[in-house]
C-alpha cells in the first residue's frame, strides 16, 4: 500500500483488518492511550512502516492528540519511520554474542549481502542492523533475528542457510528450543 | 547435586506448552487451592517462602505486595516479561517451556491482591514468545481460569498480553507503567511507589516472570518447603542463565545459597577446553565483575554483595583469558549510551562519554589522560541519576578498572588493542 504520491491522498491510510485491530486494542484497556503501541504494531505490519498519515489515523481512531501518538512512535527502536528492506537482520553484539563471534558474523553478513551495517541491499530483500542490544539469546551466541525470529549457534554456513531460507520464502520461525 | 527443580520440574512434558499438558502435571491445583484457601492464605505462604524478586532488585515479594493500601481498589496486576539485561534469557525459557505456569502464577497473584485487570509486558522482540503465550491465554479464557469469573467463583480478572517495542528501560517498573499508559518509557519519580499510585494512577504490583512462576509451588507444597531448597538469607531456587566462554551454554535451576559459582559453571560443561578460567560477571550486564578468587562464593546475596557485586537478574556470564575486558566494557558502555531514555543529564551526557572514551581506549588510542578521566565521569554519574540505569552503566567498567587496571593501562598510546594483538590477528 503506498503512503503518498498523486492520488494517494484520497486513499484511507489503514486497511479495513488494522482498523479492526485498533478497535479491539481500544476496547482492551482501562485507557484508551493504552492501545498505542499495539496499533503501531497494527500498522507497521501492515504498511511496513509508520507513515504520517497512519499515525494521524491511530490518533483519530483513540480519540487522542496527534503529538501524543507521534511521542510514542519516536521512542521505541523497534518502529521505522521510513521503508527498510523487506526482511530486517539483526544481529546482537552484546558481551554474550561478542565473546562467541557476533564481530565475525557481522562481517560475514556484511560481505554475503554487499551491505553495510545498516545498509540496505539492492534489491531491498534484506536490510542490516548489527547494533541491536542482548535479544535475549545469549545461552545460543553468537544470533541474529531475521524479522523478530531468533537463529542461535550461527556459523558463516548456518547464516547463509537462513539467508537463503528467507529469500526462497520456505516457511520458517519454528521456535528456537533453549537448553535447559 | 546442586540442581533442584521447582520451576523446571516439568519442563519438557508432553504437551506441557498447552492447558492439557499442564494439567496432566498437576496445573492450576495451586490456582484452585488459592481461590479456596483465601487471599490472607496465599500472602501467608509466600512470606513463609521468604521469596525475593527475581527481576533484579531482590526485593522481598511478600513484603512488596503488604505495601498495597488497604480498600483501595481497581488494583493491577503488571507481569514484567520485558527481560533485556544482556546475558538474560530465563524469562524467556520459562515462556517458552511453560506459559501457564506462568499465568497460574499471574492469577495466583490477582487473586492474592484482589485485582482486576493483569498484564503481561513482554518485550516487542519476543515475537515467537508472545505467539506461545497469546496462545496459551486463549487457552486459560476457554477454561475459565482467568477472565470476568474464575473457575466459576465472583471474582473475576481481566489477563492482557502487552507488546512492547524495544526499549530496555521500560523494564524499570515505572517507565513499564509509562509505556503501558500509553507514553514514551520513562521513569517516574519515586515516592509515590506503584503500590500505592502505580498504573492509572491506581495501586499497582510490578513482579518478574520467573517471581510469578514459583507461586503455583508455593501455594501447592507451602512456602516452607519452597524456602528450605535454599538457606535461610537466600530462600528457593533460582533459574541461571550461563552464557559466554562455557562449553553448554543455558540455563539452571539450582538452589539458592547452597551451589558455587565454580558448581554452576561446571553445569554449563566448564570453561571451554584449552582455556581458562579470567572473569565472570554475575547478575547481568550490570553487575560488577568476580575474578578467580570469588569461583568459590555461593549464589547467596550476601555473599555476592559482601564481594562488591550482585546477583542482580541471574546471569552469569563466563570470561576466559582472550577476553579484553576494554572491549567487553566498551560493549556494555555503548549498550547503556543506546538505552539511555535521555530524562537526565548525568545519564544521557555520562553514557555518551563513557561510550567515546571506551572505543578511543579499545583502538589503543586515548591516551593516560584520557583514561584519567573515567572515575571522575563514573563519580559524576553513579548515585546522581534519576533511574539505577544511569547508574549501572558505570559499575562493571569502573570494577573492571580496579580488578585489571594494567589493563586499561596498556591500550594507552599502544594503537591497536593488546589482547587481541596478543592473541594474532585471528581472534
Ligand atoms: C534499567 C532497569 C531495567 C530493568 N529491567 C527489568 C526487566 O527487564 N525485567 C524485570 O523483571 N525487572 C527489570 N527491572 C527491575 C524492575 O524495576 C522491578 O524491580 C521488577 O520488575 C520487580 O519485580 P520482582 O520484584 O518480581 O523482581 C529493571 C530495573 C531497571 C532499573
Ligand atoms: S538515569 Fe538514564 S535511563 Fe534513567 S531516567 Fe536518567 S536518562 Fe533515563
Ligand atoms: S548478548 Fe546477544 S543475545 Fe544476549
Amino acid at each position: 500500500m503506498a503512503d503518498s504520491g498523486p492520488g494517494a491522498a484520497e486513499a484511507p491510510p489503514l486497511g479495513r483488518e488494522t482498523l479492526a485491530r485498533i478497535r479491539r486494542s481500544k476496547q482492551l484497556y482501562p485507557w484508551a492511550s493504552s492501545a498505542i503501541l499495539p496499533s503501531l504494531w497494527a500498522v507497521q505490519e501492515e504498511l511496513g512502516y509508520l507513515t504520517p498519515a497512519a499515525l494521524l489515523a491511530v490518533a483519530e481512531e483513540l480519540g487522542l492528540e496527534p503529538s501524543e501518538v507521534e511521542a510514542v512512535a519516536t521512542f521505541y527502536s523497534m518502529y521505522f519511520r521510513h521503508r527498510a528492506g523487506e526482511h530486517l537482520i539483526q544481529v546482537c553484539r552484546n558481551v554474550s554474542c561478542g565473546l562467541r563471534g557476533a564481530d565475525e558474523l557481522l562481517r560475514h553478513l556484511e560481505r554475503a549481502l554487499g551491505v553495510e551495517d545498516g545498509g540496505t541491499t539492492e534489491d531491498g530483500a534484506f536490510t542490516l542492523e548489527g547494533t541491536v542490544e542482548c535479544l535475549g539469546a545469549c545461552g545460543g551466541a553468537p544470533m541474529m533475528q531475521v524479522d523478530r525470529i531468533s537463529y542461535e549457534n550461527l556459523d558463516a554456513a548456518a547464516a547463509d542457510a537462513v539467508l537463503e531460507q528467507v529469500r526462497s520464502g520456505a516457511p520458517r520461525g519454528r521456535r528456537s528450543r533453549a537448553r535447559a | 547435586m546442586p540442581e533442584v527443580k521447582v520451576l523446571t520440574r516439568h519442563f519438557g512434558a508432553p504437551g506441557v506448552t498447552g492447558l492439557e499438558g499442564y494439567r496432566r502435571v498437576g496445573g492450576y491445583r495451586g490456582l484452585e487451592k488459592a481461590l479456596r484457601v483465601g487471599p490472607e492464605a496465599v500472602a501467608a505462604e509466600v512470606k513463609a517462602s521468604g521469596l525475593r524478586g527475581r527481576g533484579g532488585a531482590a526485593f522481598p515479594t511478600a513484603t512488596k505486595w503488604s505495601f498495597l493500601p488497604q480498600g483501595v481498589f481497581p488494583r493491577y496486576l503488571c507481569v514484567n516479561a520485558d527481560e533485556s539485561e544482556p546475558g538474560c534469557f530465563k524469562d524467556r525459557v520459562l515462556l517458552e517451556e511453560m506459559p501457564h505456569q506462568l499465568i497460574e502464577g499471574a492469577m495466583i497473584a490477582a487473586f492474592a491482591l484482589q485485582v482486576s485487570h493483569a498484564f503481561i509486558y513482554i518485550r516487542g522482540e519476543y515475537r515467537r514468545q508472545r505467539e506461545l503465550l497469546e496462545r496459551a491465554v486463549r487457552e486459560a479464557y476457554s477454561a475459565h481460569l482467568c477472565g470476568p469469573s474464575v473457575l466459576g467463583g465472583e471474582w473475576g480478572c481481566e489477563l492482557i498480553v502487552h507488546g512492547g517495542a524495544g526499549a530496555y528501560i521500560c523494564g524499570e517498573e515505572t517507565a513499564l507503567l509509562d509505556s503501558l499508559e500509553g507514553r514514551r518509557g520513562q521513569p517516574r519519580l519515586k515516592p509515590p511507589f506503584p503500590a500505592v499510585k502505580g498504573l492509572y494512577g491506581q495501586p499497582t504490583v510490578v513482579n518478574n516472570v520467573e517471581t510469578l512462576s514459583n507461586l503455583p509451588y508455593i501455594v501447592v507444597e507451602g512456602g516452607a518447603a519452597y524456602a528450605a531448597l535454599g538457606t535461610e538469607g537466600s530462600p528457593g531456587s533460582r533459574l541461571f542463565c550461563v552464557s559466554g566462554h562455557v562449553q553448554s551454554p543455558g540455563t539452571f535451576e539450582v538452589a539458592m545459597g547452597k551451589t558455587t559459582f565454580r558448581e554452576l559453571i561446571e553445569l554449563a560443561g566448564g570453561v571451554r577446553p584449552g582455556h581458562h578460567f579470567k572473569a565472570m560477571q554475575p547478575g547481568g550486564g550490570s553487575m560488577q565483575i568476580l575474578g578467580p578468587q570469588h569461583l568459590d562464593l555461593a549464589l547467596d546475596f550476601k555473599a555476592v554483595s559482601d564481594a562488591g557485586s550482585s546477583l542482580g537478574a541471574g546471569a552469569l556470564v563466563v570470561m576466559d583469558e582472550t577476553t579484553c575486558l576494554v572491549d567487553v566494557s566498551m560493549r556494555l558502555v555503548d549498550f547503556y549510551r543506546h538505552e539511555s531514555c535521555g530524562k537526565c543529564v548525568p545519564c544521557r551526557e555520562g553514557t555518551y562519554f563513557e561510550s567515546e572514551l571506551m572505543h578511543r581506549l579499545e583502538a589503543g588510542l586515548a591516551t593516560e589522560a584520557e583514561l584519567g578521566t573515567l572515575p571522575d565521569v563514573c563519580r559524576a554519574m553513579d548515585g546522581r541519576c534519576f533511574c539505577p540505569l544511569g547508574d549501572t552503566a558505570t559499575w562493571f567498567v569502573m570494577s573492571a578498572y580496579r580488578m585489571f587496571p594494567e589493563e586499561f593501562h596498556s591500550h594507552c598510546g599502544a594503537g591497536a588493542c593488546p589482547v587481541r594483538s596478543a592473541l594474532g590477528a585471528a581472534a
